[in-house]
């Protein structure tokens, strides 16, 4: 087993949210114009993803999983409700994006000035959903692993796209070709980034290791694998 | 948008206009810069980027024609959790139904389908198009958006399968690459790229097919 570190740095490093899956490309394009900007929408996406993925943690292994109600009574404890999933991580993002929101405004004014515009749009940002699905997929022994896994990802997340605005402010002083300017460069710089991140897939985590990642697999497929070895 | 006016025929021009121009000039990858989220990550395989194509052209039709069906009904401050509610059904029903029939292609693409919820192209034409249109234009639009969705992501596979494993939807091109029996150009020492199949690479090939798109339209170029 991982411990909760490995999972933590794996998750800022060799699993990064931007160069290994590509959520949340839409608002890390369309934000990461300017340095200051990102390091608010970052900020947003770390906080938003650790208060988000331990509460879907508790839904699924709670509510949603086969045997999962068991608490309640013998009667329910066959019940498999995990084709809710879906529905549910969505409605619980939306409602504690909506509740952090009003709470930053009311108790921390000054944040709320920061972060403002960018927590509504962090509803529909395919990593926090990300987040979730994946912290379902993976299966998570420990509440502690599913919150190091959010707060890694968030960190990877905010780390990617302050490094991509303040290469985006350089590349406004570059003589890039007229067709390539704007969306063009971004994405190419983008996945340059992406093998530059690569290489922390050598890390060696835990003590079994046993993650010989072989080259030509596919990547979502990788993922169903290790966790298969597990 | 469209005229109220009920004599419309059901192709006018304006309508085609709405099929044609995500297609192109409108294309919702390239240009309005929606849905790369869920879009590079599945383009390994031509089979793969296909059935994320017909999913998402199925929930983003159905998610327009349902909005807009509801679009006097649906209050303005909760119109993002309502249109995120009526998406999660649809795709909750792809899942299903992806998981009953190809449950092999449902493993790979993982949480894939589950993120069609929140792919940008879907919430963001619900949002411009489908709350302010009549259901006939929505569903066009839905239409033309999915396919200029599902060519992006089918040329990138294209690219990606056939250099990065030498094979189409699973059929070998080059011939076979297996050490000691090659045939076809691996026995004159060809090779398949690996890089190809790396992440980084679905964000290059798109980089340069932005790059190809702009390069012939120039009215597309941006300032910086």
């Amino acid at each position: 087993m991982e411990s909760t570190l490995d999972i933590f740095v794996k998750a800022i490093f060799s699993e990064n949210m931007i160069f290994a899956y590509f959520l949340g490309m839409c608002s890390y394009l369309a934000v990461s114009k300017t340095v200051k900007t990102a390091v608010g929408l970052g900020a947003a996406v770390i906080f938003v993803l650790t208060v988000t993925v331990p509460v879907n943690y508790l839904l699924e292994n709670y509510v949603l999983q086969e045997g999962a109600l068991a608490w309640i009574s013998e009667d329910y404890a066959t019940l498999d409700l995990s084709f809710l999933a879906f529905i549910m991580f969505i409605a619980v993002v939306a409602s504690i994006v909506q509740l952090v929101e009003m709470l930053v405004e009311k108790f921390a004014p000054a944040l709320y000035g920061a972060l403002g515009i960018f927590l509504p749009l962090i509803a529909v940002n395919c990593s926090i959903l990300g987040g979730a699905l994946f912290m379902q997929e993976r299966q998570y022994s420990t509440i502690l692993d599913a919150t190091a896994f959010s707060l890694g990802s968030g960190i990877g997340w905010f780390i990617a796209i302050v490094a991509i605005a303040a290469i985006r402010e350089k590349l406004r002083y570059s003589n890039v070709p007229g067709p390539l300017r704007g969306l063009g460069i971004t994405f190419i710089v983008t996945g340059l980034m992406g093998i530059a991140f690569m290489s922390f897939m050598g890390i060696k985590y835990g003590k079994e290791v046993a993650e010989e990642e072989p080259a030509t697999e596919v990547t979502t497929a990788t993922t169903n694998q290790q966790l298969e070895n597990k | 948008m469209s005229s109220e006016k009920g004599s419309e025929p059901l192709f006018s021009k304006k309508n085609k206009k709405l099929i044609t121009d995500p297609l192109t000039d409108n294309n919702p990858v390239t240009i309005q810069v929606l849905g790369i989220c869920s879009a590079l990550a599945i383009t390994v395989q031509v089979n793969q980027a296909i059935v994320m194509s017909l999913s998402v052209l199925f929930v983003i039709i159905m998610g327009n024609l349902i909005v807009s069906l509801l679009r006097n009904l649906i209050p303005s401050r909760i119109r993002i959790i309502v249109q995120l509610l009526v998406v999660a059904s649809l795709v909750i029903i792809v899942d299903q139904v992806l998981a009953a029939f190809l449950p092999d292609l449902s493993s790979k693409l993982s949480v894939f389908v589950g993120l069609i919820i929140t792919n940008c192209i879907i919430m963001g034409r619900l949002e411009a198009f489908a709350m302010a249109n009549k259901p006939w234009p929505s569903i066009l639009d839905g239409l033309g958006n999915g396919l200029g969705y599902g060519a992006i992501l089918i040329i990138v596979a294209v690219f990606r399968e056939l250099f990065g494993s030498g094979t189409l939807m699973g059929i070998p091109i080059f011939g076979n690459p297996l050490p000691g029996e090659e045939s076809g150009l691996y026995a004159m020492g060809y090779q398949n790229n690996n890089m190809m199949i790396l992440p980084p690479m679905a964000l290059i090939i798109t980089g340069i097919i932005i790059w190809v798109q702009r390069s012939r339209n120039k009215a597309l170029i941006e300032e910086h």
